[in-house]
């Protein structure tokens, strides 16, 4: 152990390195450093939410796809209550056409029966009253007899 | 080299690989000279992985520059709880520089004296006369320059945080408290046991680190004595262990230096 100048020569030397680290090398590493510290957390947080945006992009849709869902059921309960209403209509209308046009047919029937009994009932008053006119020409006048013949026709 | 007919006898050996390059003019050339290089090769790595640093992607020196600054950094958060620019640098330094210079002692002990001797040789020095010790750490100039830089530095820290008064108040009420008249009789004891305190820490400091080398220094140049063909059942076994010894002293400095200073700051 031998103490001698060299002592404050080293003292020197080690003075100037740390003037040389506390000037250049310690402070931008260590700002470097907290920098992408604070660059981490910044992307861990942005992750975070990104995750969470996500998460409630996909409830909303999942709510759109529900309601959609829904509507559409909605839209087509309407539509087919709609249809057998249309049905039912129809029906309704479709029977009471056809009742009124068997009425009708009823009714021409009724007057054409009427018509024929009218036109039969005509032909057989003549004819009675030919067959009579035949018989009676021989004994009856017929203007003696008419108002006989008149009671007999309306009894017809 | 082992000791053969003609050449150095061990001792003479020994005492040619102890004596510093200068020794004689009063100032230690090879401590000097292999220090500064070593310095100027820890700022040259560091202030240029410092000059090309970013907070993107680091290299690969980048990366290894930051975990002995992450190293350092996280030393200094646990145990220095006050503000100041100066520790980290101060600690940074420290800690590479002495790993350094301690692992000098990894280089065959013969090959840089051997290589300076062949230079001064060819200088028209006589070749016995060529010292080179290369482990600045193994010189007790290189460790107490530091450690009473290290002093320097823990009065500095204390005075500024309380003060010129308050540091010389501290130096003679500390550390046995008392009032009035006691106070008077306990000064000059408090003053003693302050300056005592104030010299055992370099001491301390310069001393472990010093011992530690110059004992590894001396047994890899026992080992050297022995025959070229046995020397490496002891030689490899025992620079496995030094570099455990190397990084463990150089790391004790620089805490020991943080632990200080921490104190320095801290009232009483």
């Amino acid at each position: 152990m031998n103490i001698n100048l060299s002592l404050l020569g080293q003292m020197i030397t080690f003075g100037i390195l740390i003037w040389f680290t506390m000037k250049f090398v310690w402070p931008p590493l260590t700002q470097m450093m907290e920098e992408r510290a604070k660059r981490i957390a910044d992307g861990l947080a942005a992750a975070d939410r990104a995750k969470q945006d996500l998460a409630n992009a996909e409830k909303a849709s999942a709510d759109k796809l529900r309601e959609a869902k829904q509507q559409a059921a909605e839209i087509i309960a309407s539509a087919e209550k709609r249809a057998a209403q249309l049905v039912e209509e129809a029906k309704v209308a479709a029977k009471s056409e056809g009742e009124r046009l068997l009425a009708g047919a009823q009714s021409e029937v009724d007057q054409q029966v009427h018509q024929a009994k009218e036109a039969l009932r005509q032909q057989v008053a003549e004819l009675a009253l030919a067959g009579a006119e035949k018989i009676l020409r021989s004994e009856i006048d017929a203007n003696k007899h008419s108002q006989l013949l008149a009671s007999i026709k309306a009894e017809l | 080299m082992s000791a053969s007919s003609n050449g150095p006898t061990a001792t003479e050996y020994i005492q040619h690989h102890l004596t510093h390059a200068g020794a004689h003019s009063g100032f230690h050339l090879d401590t000097f000279w292999v220090a500064l290089i070593l310095g100027f090769v820890f700022l040259a790595i560091f202030g240029y992985a410092a000059r090309k640093a970013t907070s993107g992607v680091p290299g690969k020196l980048q990366n290894f520059v930051e975990l002995i600054v992450e190293m350092v950094d996280s030393q200094i958060k646990d145990a220095f709880h006050a503000k100041s620019k100066v520790i980290g640098p101060l600690s940074l330094t420290i800690f590479v520089w002495i790993f350094l210079m301690n692992s000098m002692d990894f280089l065959p002990v013969d090959l840089l004296p051997l290589i300076a001797q062949h230079i001064g040789g060819a200088l028209g020095y006589d070749p016995h006369h060529v010292y080179l010790r290369v482990v600045p750490t193994a010189d007790a100039n290189q460790t107490f320059a530091m450690s009473l830089t290290v002093v320097l530095f823990i009065i500095g820290f204390s005075i500024k945080a309380k003060g010129l008064g308050g540091w010389i108040k501290e130096l003679f009420t500390a550390p046995f408290h008392a009032d009035g008249f006691m106070k008077i009789i306990l000064a000059p004891v408090n003053f003693a046991f302050q300056l005592i305190e104030l010299a055992a820490k370099p001491i301390s400091l310069a001393l472990r680190l010093f011992g530690n080398m110059y004992a590894g220094e001396l047994i890899f140049i026992l080992i050297a004595l022995l025959p070229f063909w046995i020397q490496w059942v002891l030689g490899a076994p025992w620079a496995i262990f030094h570099i455990l010894v190397v990084t463990l002293q150089a790391f004790v400095f620089m805490m020991l230096t943080i632990v200080y200073l921490s104190l320095a700051v801290e009232d009483h």
